[in-house]
């Protein structure tokens, strides 16, 4: 089922990621993708995700559309011009790949090329708001017409969970009026700070504009807890923390799996939230059992076309 | 190229407000305005002059289309990222920048500015990409010759 689909009738949406190899091979796509299908209404395809050279992205949403899985192509400001920002999102439309999420862009400081120049010719507000002008007034942002425009389904991200607190809900609400249809949040393990977050959304009326998908993942080790916490940007409560901490290493998975499953469920509670997205970068086999356990069954099944 | 280290600004937001008021466009600056672009020597002394003075009041880096009114007088040029319409993701819990944690955040800069002075709706304004042929000119001159309309909605 597609995610626009899901998302017009309103039905509570779930996406996965998927993360391109380093490598020219598609295999590790379609492993994660054969996972996945069936379970989600689209899996983001990332693009060069913490600053680190991986194989394209639309090239990955290619794969896995043979896959069966409906793909959300990710764009970065970082590495892109204008130009090439729209070229490929026209490739994009044209390829028939039906969602794009639109973001700056980890700095490449962070990543496997520090020494690389990071474009940021545009930010991702000014990123969405020209796929829109190009999707609905048919316009690159020099003025030239497209002929036909692209259709995708725009998408933004958003962290509730990093200063300045009170802005994070305005800030949305400019990519909302830039022309997002959907945004995906970071991770939530802080569930009250993320009602905070919420409440705000809808006081400014972005819920009924705009489909918010809360993020969500398991915490694959206590090693991978240990780098979470150093990731700017990502919140884990002690209470998260200490709970892992209580169990033995091979209960890690099993624990987080359970955190991941209830922080879900009470997220499907919060009004305004209209779906999930659930990052298990590496664990894809993990994102059934996470959905089956916080009351989400697979997908209904798409219409014969 | 190194990239941009967040500046906060030394002068309070009433004090820039008020050096706007005081600088604001007139038939008198667009006429000084217009003599300085067609006097090469001119211009590039008072550019000169204009990078002392921002440069030293906003860490400004002269990219010529001032978004300075619209940011409680915060540069978000001076963002590693350049991001003129908010902050990004990866601010740390105490304010500090993703990409240089020993600075603050210049969007968090702006916001607290904002606050303050009850300005927080200025910084709802969509920020158009900017025209990168314009770096190294002097903001004033662009400003006081109506060439900034249209920078933000």
């Amino acid at each position: 089922m597609s995610l626009r689909a899901a998302l017009t009738e309103r039905r509570f949406a779930v996406t996965a990621e998927i993360g391109p190899p380093r490598g020219a091979n598609a295999e590790a796509i379609r492993r994660a993708a054969r996972a996945l299908r069936g379970w989600v209404d689209a899996a983001n395809v990332t693009d060069n995700q913490g600053a680190m050279v991986r194989m394209a992205s639309w090239a990955g949403s290619l794969i896995a559309m043979q896959e069966g899985v409906e793909p959300v192509m990710q764009l970065v400001c970082r590495d892109r011009n204008r130009m090439a920002l729209q070229s490929d999102l026209l490739g994009a439309g044209a390829l028939g790949i039906p969602n794009v999420l639109l973001l700056t862009g980890d700095h490449p400081k962070f990543g496997d090329h520090p020494d690389a120049r990071g474009v940021f010719d545009l930010d991702s507000v000014q990123l969405v708001w020209m796929a829109r002008t190009m999707r609905d007034d048919g316009r690159l942002l020099s003025g030239l017409e497209l002929k036909p425009p692209p259709r995708w389904t725009i998408g933004a991200v958003e962290n509730p969970f990093a200063p300045p607190l009170r802005y994070r809900a305005e800030r949305l609400g400019k990519k909302v009026a830039a022309g997002a249809d959907f945004v995906q949040t970071q991770y939530v393990f802080d569930l009250p700070r993320f009602g905070e977050w919420m409440q705000s959304v809808r006081e400014l009326g972005l819920a009924e504009r705009c489909a918010v998908l809360a993020g969500v993942g398991p915490i694959r080790s206590a090693k991978a807890l240990d780098r979470m916490h150093q990731i700017p940007g990502i919140v884990i409560p002690d209470e998260v923390t200490n709970r892992l901490r209580g169990v033995p290493s091979d209960r890690f998975l099993d624990e987080s799996i359970a955190i991941c499953a209830e922080i879900v469920r009470a997220l499907r509670e919060i009004p305004g939230v209209a779906g999930v997205h659930v990052m298990a970068f590496g664990l894809e086999e993990a994102v059934p059992e996470i959905l089956e356990r916080a009351g989400l069954g697979r997908r209904p099944q798409a219409v014969a076309r | 190229m190194m990239s941009p280290h967040p500046a906060p600004p030394r002068i309070s937001l009433k004090t820039a407000l008020a050096l706007q008021r005081m600088l604001r466009p007139d038939r008198m600056r667009y006429a000084f305005a217009a003599w300085l672009e067609a006097t090469p020597v001119a211009y590039r002394l008072f550019t000169w002059w204009e990078e002392k003075i921002k440069g030293r009041l906003f860490g400004c880096r002269m990219c010529a289309q001032c978004a300075l009114p619209s940011t409680a007088y915060a540069c978000p040029e001076t963002c590693p990222k350049e991001l003129r319409n908010g902050p990004c993701g990866g601010v740390r819990e105490d304010g500090g920048c993703e990409v240089y944690p020993e600075l603050r955040c210049v969007w968090v800069i702006a916001y607290e500015r904002a606050e303050q002075e009850g300005r927080v709706a200025d910084l709802r304004r969509l920020q158009r990409p900017i025209d990168q042929r314009k770096w190294g000119q002097s903001s004033w001159v662009n400003y006081w010759l109506g060439r900034d309309e249209g920078l933000w909605e």
